[in-house]
């Protein structure tokens, strides 16, 4: 497996009134080639501004980049300046967002919003920009592109929207795509076509994907790899299979747990107790610590070091050490086969 | 397209037949005449006079012969002016006015708006405060002391502007100036508001992803966004400058419409009046029929027509 980016020891803090805001601290993770890394999480967990992080998009102010690495190509993204960037934006990285209905320009054909990129990076004339713009809605599963391309955003639909968003994205055979949370404005039977979508550009450019979402059905069906975050930090990462399966840190039995089962006979769906961490005053210790059932006198005051299971697989948590106590995975987190809904 | 443009000029005709009639009950309500005067003319002369201008008429053959007179656009000659027609008067004085208001409008809308989008741009930065100052001041200046100010500062102290009279291009400057200030402070007020609100909207991200320069981004994405309730403004823009040209053009001497229309209200200038009221809401009315064309123009989701296969 190849290196395509590396993120280490990323952090990046807010300046709002009074506070410094730390959203993403100490973040490392890596993406290889022609893989899908999901990063999940719930709201406020730094997901969404470590994936604007890898674009650079994060306004500063009142965002900046406290400390770490994005590496890609053997460069450091952070050192870039804004022209550099530019060049990188949209055509080497590209980014679908979460809002369809929001995300494309109200004014502004479709045409014109895919062409952009092509004049731009592509050194493509208008024609055959146009030319490779219907290609490109062809590509997403629009019908009648020719027509469709001289629309406007009003004229599509919530799911055609996206598939416009996504060729936008896919414009420039991108390297890298994230995706932040690409299906959540939809309902779930586009969510279905368009992961589909994604799934199968994937196999045919071979583009690396991070998918962002709290959706772990998402999850499931499209990553090859995870990474659990909360209150700004990565707490463990593996496998599909692995943090599925054999899930170590509680905060992914929590989210393995409030998952809604097929065969369960309860009525109420599982919640975790208590709210994420306020993060411009971040625990000392494990940002989980607070809702935690299985929280230790050391939690709240050293954050846990990762800790290797397996050779992909590593969480951040004090009941892997061999001197806690040891702790099974609740039922609840047990997940089998069936139980992933496959769309 | 057409049906809507011909239901729109059928309002604009009920509104002016609107207009018209209040203008007509306005002025007969208001005491005094056009041959009261401080030199009074003998009782037998003036009864002529009334006479012979149909003053004695019943109140509602008065109303129908002016309206007739309103939308045959034959207002007849000025009480004032002997022996000028008040088409005579408009074409003459209009000119100058529509000169002056089309550079104030100009400046307003171009220098607004490109201070507007500075301050946006620069959003809580010093370029903002400082545009921001600009506007307060020029929204707070009344304009005949802001064309005081300009007169003895470029006419008097620097002497590289006239002082006054419209006579070459170099005349029109600083009027135009004095008229545009207040708009222009107000419109780059309008657009700072809206810039900053598009600038956060998600596709200006969207277009940032594509990796497009700042400059693209804000004014090929931003701006055609933000600049709807600019348009918005033009029509009531179109009022401000209109009815704002009476005091500039008296300070300057220019003789525009404003003064003539201003003038023949104190005078009682019956048909002067009229013809003034008419075209002023004439123009009124149809710029703000171009602004709502306009609107479907930079906006695609506004539409102003319903064509076929349109959903």
């Amino acid at each position: 497996m190849s290196k395509l980016l590396e993120v280490k020891n990323l952090s990046v803090s807010f300046d709002t009134y009074g506070a410094e805001v730390k959203a993403v601290r100490d973040v490392s993770f890596q993406l290889n080639k022609k893989e899908t890394l999901a990063i999940v999480g719930e709201s406020g967990s730094g997901k969404s501004v470590t994936a604007q992080s890898v674009m650079r998009l994060v306004p500063t102010p009142p965002g900046k980049f406290v400390g770490g690495e994005i590496r890609y190509n053997e460069e450091n993204l952070l050192q870039k300046t804004e022209k550099q960037m530019e060049s990188i934006r949209g055509k080497e990285i590209s980014m679908i967002f979460q809002d369809p209905m929001t995300s494309l320009n109200p004014t502004m054909t479709i045409g014109k919003q895919i062409a952009e990129g092509l004049i731009k990076h592509q050194n493509m004339s208008k024609k055959e920009a146009h030319l490779r713009g219907i290609q490109l809605l062809k590509l997403v599963g629009i019908p009648t592109p020719e027509v469709r391309i001289k629309q406007y955003p009003h004229q599509y639909s919530g799911g055609m929207r996206q598939r416009a968003m996504i060729a936008i994205a896919l414009s420039c055979n991108p390297k890298i795509l994230i995706a932040d949370e690409p299906t959540t404005a939809l309902d779930v039977t586009i969510q279905a076509q368009i992961l589909e979508l994604m799934r199968q550009i994937q196999e045919e450019t071979g583009t690396a994907i991070i998918l962002i979402t709290h959706d772990l059905g998402v999850v499931a069906n499209t990553a090859s790899r995870v990474a659990v975050m909360y209150g700004g930090k990565i707490v463990e990462t593996g496998t599909v299979d692995e943090i599925f399966y054999e899930p170590k840190h509680p905060y992914t039995w929590g989210l393995l747990g409030s998952m809604p089962k097929l065969d369960t006979e309860q009525e109420e769906l599982q919640v975790i107790p208590g709210s994420p961490p306020d993060l411009a005053e971040p625990p000392k210790g494990c940002p989980f610590v607070a809702r935690c059932p299985y929280a230790m006198n050391v939690c709240s005051d050293y954050m846990p070091a990762y800790t290797s299971v397996s050779s992909t697989h590593e969480a951040a948590c004090w009941l892997i050490d061999a001197r806690a106590p040891k702790v099974d995975i609740p039922e609840s987190a047990i997940v089998e086969g069936k139980d992933i809904y496959v769309i | 397209m057409v049906k809507y443009l011909l239901k729109r000029i059928g309002y604009i005709i009920l509104s002016l037949f609107l207009i018209v009639t209040v203008t007509f009950i306005l002025m007969k309500a208001a005491p005094g005449g056009p041959f009261a005067s401080e030199r009074a003319l003998t009782p037998a002369i003036e009864a002529q006079m009334n006479e012979a201008y149909g003053f004695n008429d019943p109140i509602h053959e008065q109303y129908f012969t002016y309206l007739i007179n309103a939308f045959t656009f034959d207002f007849g000659p000025s009480f004032k002016y002997v022996g000028q027609e008040v088409t005579e008067i408009i074409g003459r004085s209009f000119p100058y006015s529509l000169i002056l208001g089309l550079e104030a409008i100009f400046i307003a809308i171009s220098f607004g708006v490109l201070l507007g989008v500075l301050a946006a741009v620069q959003h809580n930065k010093f370029g903002d405060y400082m545009a921001m100052v600009i506007a307060v001041l020029g929204i707070s200046v009344p304009s005949f002391i802001m064309a005081a100010v300009l007169q003895y500062i470029f006419a008097i102290y620097l002497q590289v502007l006239p002082i006054a009279r419209f006579e070459s291009f170099a005349h029109t400057i600083l009027p135009a100036i004095a008229l545009a200030t207040t708009p222009l402070a107000f419109i780059a007020r309008l657009m700072r508001s809206s810039m900053i609100d598009v600038l956060n909207r998600d596709y200006i991200k969207t277009a940032k992803s594509k990796g497009l320069s700042e400059r693209v981004v804000t004014y090929k994405h931003a701006l055609r966004n933000a600049i709807l309730p600019v348009v918005s403004y033009l029509g009531p823009l179109v009022v401000t400058i209109l009815t704002g040209s009476f005091v500039i053009e008296k300070i300057f001497g220019i003789p525009g419409l404003g003064s003539e229309f201003v003038v023949s209200v104190t005078n009682r200038d019956y048909t002067v009046i009229m013809g003034t009221t008419v075209f002023f809401s004439v123009l009124l009315l149809f710029s703000i029929l171009i602004v709502d064309l306009l609107y479907g123009l930079i906006d695609p989701r506004i539409k102003v027509t319903s064509k076929e296969g349109d959903k």
